[in-house]
């Protein structure tokens, strides 16, 4: 083993090798060499750090110091300065983490400091290419100590006095499913990992598993022992190829070391482990649609009664976790179920993962504990809302979730709270949104992804939806009638009670929460033909303030369906029946004399 | 297949080299690489300081190097930093002196005074021309 002075860690998560990566990973090496450093500096390519939005990421220890932004033109003066004459590059490091030129820890930086690393803990941290790296990190002793030290009941104990809860999206309490699945009698029994991860925007599942793989296939085991089974199998999109990659290097080093198999640290358990590919289909996250398409059948939810537990893959006992519940276990093992019950808020413990996108000056991956507000999310951690504008209201929850609007900012994020105010925890979606905004778009646009991604197998979901996205696009066209509000809200309880699986039981909750708080926006659209926040194309035009046109006639050349018509020194104006509202000439206008009305 | 006894073995290897990524427990040692000291020949300092602890197998210590110290005519120049924070600073390196230097002050806690500075008075007398 060599000894590095210095290592090198670099993001190579979906979203900082889409903006170039790998490429610095290259470039890095070819510098190194240049200055016969090759030896002395290790590269570590690891799982998503969080900051999405600053990528590709680039930390560098021992001293911490954390460059964002890297381009592959930069590396030769990194190279130059940090490694070769030992000065850190200021132009490159991420401004929040320097302090009057002294670099600041990283768990410093706001964006890091109200956050609380446990599914994540070693994600950004190893190299999950690298079992070693891995074990370093207490990997696998979880697994050895309930193996020596526990009985499936043990185990079962421990999650319950743990508290640990679902984070696929309802929040069911981990040990009764485990319970149940143990106490149902079977020949053979199945875990299976959930990381179908349909929300759109979504991405914590992936980042867990490209950053920290092994995580998932110890807990499978430790669940494999509590319920006693010998099989497992992990779920994955086939459009997360790089999760899927690093799954398979890191099943194939955990059996090469004896891991996973037969007789496991020489004990009577045995446990392997495969990987199932989806196509992508949102119901496919469905856990009784998921035990379908495992089994290589169409993916369409099955009716419950009977439970997986009882009888689920192959019609046998079956347990489903989501990714990031698995990815939680190992660590409450060694730590003990009070430390995770300490974390977070009375009744929901540990802490939970969001995919934090829209608008907010920090994007990316964050942990929280439970019971942070979503105030701290928005302004801490993400750093406010860009361009001076105002929040108006969160998504969480995707497609099956609803909208938090600005009164309830300070609401703490925990599964009950959440639920009161007609949103829920789901999956860790979470979009920000402000003024520019238009509520009735958003529902439709849910709506429109629900009517895509309906699998049809029932009536209410398949004719239901359509329905329902039928009225939402009237009313965004400017065509809503008196009484579409309520007879969308009659609908949606219809589509609610009477739906087969999940997918359509949830699937008006964006369209319920945006008319509980949006209400006057709906009917601004149904009465006053308007778009409040002026998304709405339909419902608004372009016009030309008079007294500011200075007849340049710029806008009229920009226009390109040629609508815009002037004279000099005469303000132009803009035929409305002709107007294809793309807003180009609004772009154009030097003068800013062109508004959205 | 791995025994419990090789993957315990494997966890204390991997974590020496990750604790660059971890606290800074260990000794700290603190190559001066500014222009100054790359000219007076830091560069075969920092890499026999690399090797010797290498070959010693000495854990906790983290190798780092540093821009100018501030007196360049006693270049290549070392600062090593003990677990309790305490500095010495060796001047006028070179790859035996450094190697020696790994050997008694890292592995035994042995400074060797006839490297260090030595401020009188508040002047630094220069220990090998003097
Ligand atoms: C339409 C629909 C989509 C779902 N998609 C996912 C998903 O992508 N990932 C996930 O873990 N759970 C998803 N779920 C929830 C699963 O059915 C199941 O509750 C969960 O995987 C159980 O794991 P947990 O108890 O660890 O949360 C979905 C549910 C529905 C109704």
């Amino acid at each position: 083993m060599n000894f590095y002075r210095s290592q090198i860690l670099i993001c190579g998560g979906t979203g900082c090798q889409s903006s170039g990566s790998i490429e610095l990973v290259n470039t890095l090496k070819k510098e190194f060499k240049k200055h016969g450093i090759e030896n002395e500096i290790e590269i570590v390519v690891t799982g998503c750090f969080g900051l999405c939005e600053l990528g590709p990421v680039v930390i560098v220890y021992p001293e911490g110091v954390f460059y964002s932004r890297v381009e592959v033109k930069d590396i030769p003066e990194l190279v130059e300065e940090q490694f070769v004459k030992g000065r850190i590059l200021k132009r490159l490091v991420y401004h929040e983490s320097m302090d009057e030129d002294k670099v600041r820890s990283l768990t410093d930086v706001e964006f890091f400091k109200k956050q609380r690393r446990v599914a994540l803990r070693n994600c950004g941290v190893i190299n999950p290419e690298c079992i070693d790296e891995y074990l370093a990190f207490d990997g696998y002793k979880a697994l050895e100590k309930i193996l020596f030290e526990m009985t499936p009941d043990d185990v079962i104990q421990i999650m319950k006095e743990a508290g640990l809860r679902g984070r696929g999206g309802a929040g069911f309490p981990v040990f009764m499913k485990w319970q149940f699945a143990k106490n149902a009698i079977g020949d053979e029994k199945y875990v299976v990992c959930n990381a179908d991860e349909g929300d759109p925007g979504a991405f914590m599942d992936r980042s867990i598993l490209e950053g920290d793989p092994h995580s998932v296939i110890e807990a499978m085991a430790i669940a494999g022992f509590a319920i006693g089974s010998n099989q497992g199998y992990i779920y994955v999109r086939a459009e997360y190829p790089i999760a899927v990659k690093r799954l398979c290097i890191a099943i194939n080093q955990a059996k090469e070391y004896g891991i996973l198999g037969k007789n496991i640290f020489g004990t009577d358990f045995s446990f392997d482990l495969d990987i199932r590919l989806g196509a992508g289909a949102f119901v496919c996250g469905e856990e009784t649609a998921l035990l379908n398409s495992v089994e290589g059948k169409r993916g369409t939810p099955r009716p419950k009664p009977p439970f997986p537990a009882n009888k689920g893959l192959f019609a046998k006992p079956t347990i489903l976790n989501n990714v990031e519940t698995f990815a939680n276990i190992p660590i409450i093992i060694l730590k003990g179920p009070e430390w995770f019950a300490e974390i977070g808020t009375e009744k929901s413990h540990g802490t939970k993962v969001f995919a934090l996108g829209g608008k907010t000056n920090n994007t990316g991956l964050v942990e929280i504990p439970m019971g942070t507000t979503l105030r701290e999310i928005v302004y801490d951690i993400g750093g406010g809302i860009p361009n001076g504008k105002k929040f108006k209201a969160a998504q969480t929850g995707g497609p099956s979730g609803g909208c938090i609007p600005a009164e309830h900012l300070d609401t703490p994020i925990d599964y009950d709270s959440l639920q009161q105010i007609g949103s829920i925890m789901g999956s860790g979606g979470l979009i920000i949104m402000d003024e520019d905004n238009c509520m009735v778009d958003i529902a439709r646009f849910f709506m429109d992804f629900i009517v895509d991604e309906s699998c049809g197998k029932c009536t209410p979901c398949r004719v239901g939806t359509k329905r329902m996205l039928e009225m939402l696009e009237r009313i965004t066209q400017g065509k809503g009638e008196e009484g579409d509000i309520e007879r969308l809200e009659h609908l949606a309880y219809e589509i609610r009670d009477a739906s087969l699986c999940g997918l359509g039981q949830t699937a008006p909750n964006p369209v319920l929460s945006t008319i509980r708080y949006f209400r006057d926006e709906y009917e601004a659209h149904i009465r006053d033909k308007k778009c409040p926040a002026g998304v709405c194309q339909a419902l608004l035009s372009y016009v030309i303030l008079k007294d500011k046109c200075k007849a340049c006639g710029i806008c009229a050349k920009k226009c390109p369906v040629n609508c815009i018509s002037g004279k000099p020194k005469t303000p132009y104006e803009i035929d409305q029946d002709q107007c294809i509202k793309c807003g180009t000439c609004m772009e154009a206008c030097p003068f800013g004399a062109i508004i959205k009305a | 297949m791995k025994s419990l006894k090789e993957l315990e073995e494997i966890r204390k290897r991997t974590l020496e080299n990750i604790n660059l990524r971890k606290g800074r427990e260990g000794y700290r040692i603190v190559v001066g690489m500014a222009t100054c000291g790359i000219a007076a020949g830091a560069r075969p300092v920092l890499t026999s300081i690399m090797d010797e602890v290498n070959k010693l197998d000495l854990k906790n210590v983290t190798v780092a190097q540093t821009g100018c110290i501030g007196a360049c005519r006693f270049e290549p120049m070392v600062e090593v930093y003990s677990p309790d924070g305490e500095k010495v600073t060796y001047i006028k390196m070179n790859p035996e002196k450094a190697k020696a230097m790994v050997a008694s002050h890292i592995k035994d806690g042995k400074v060797i005074d006839d490297y260090t500075m030595t401020v009188i008075d508040g002047k630094v007398i220069d220990p090998v021309s003097e």
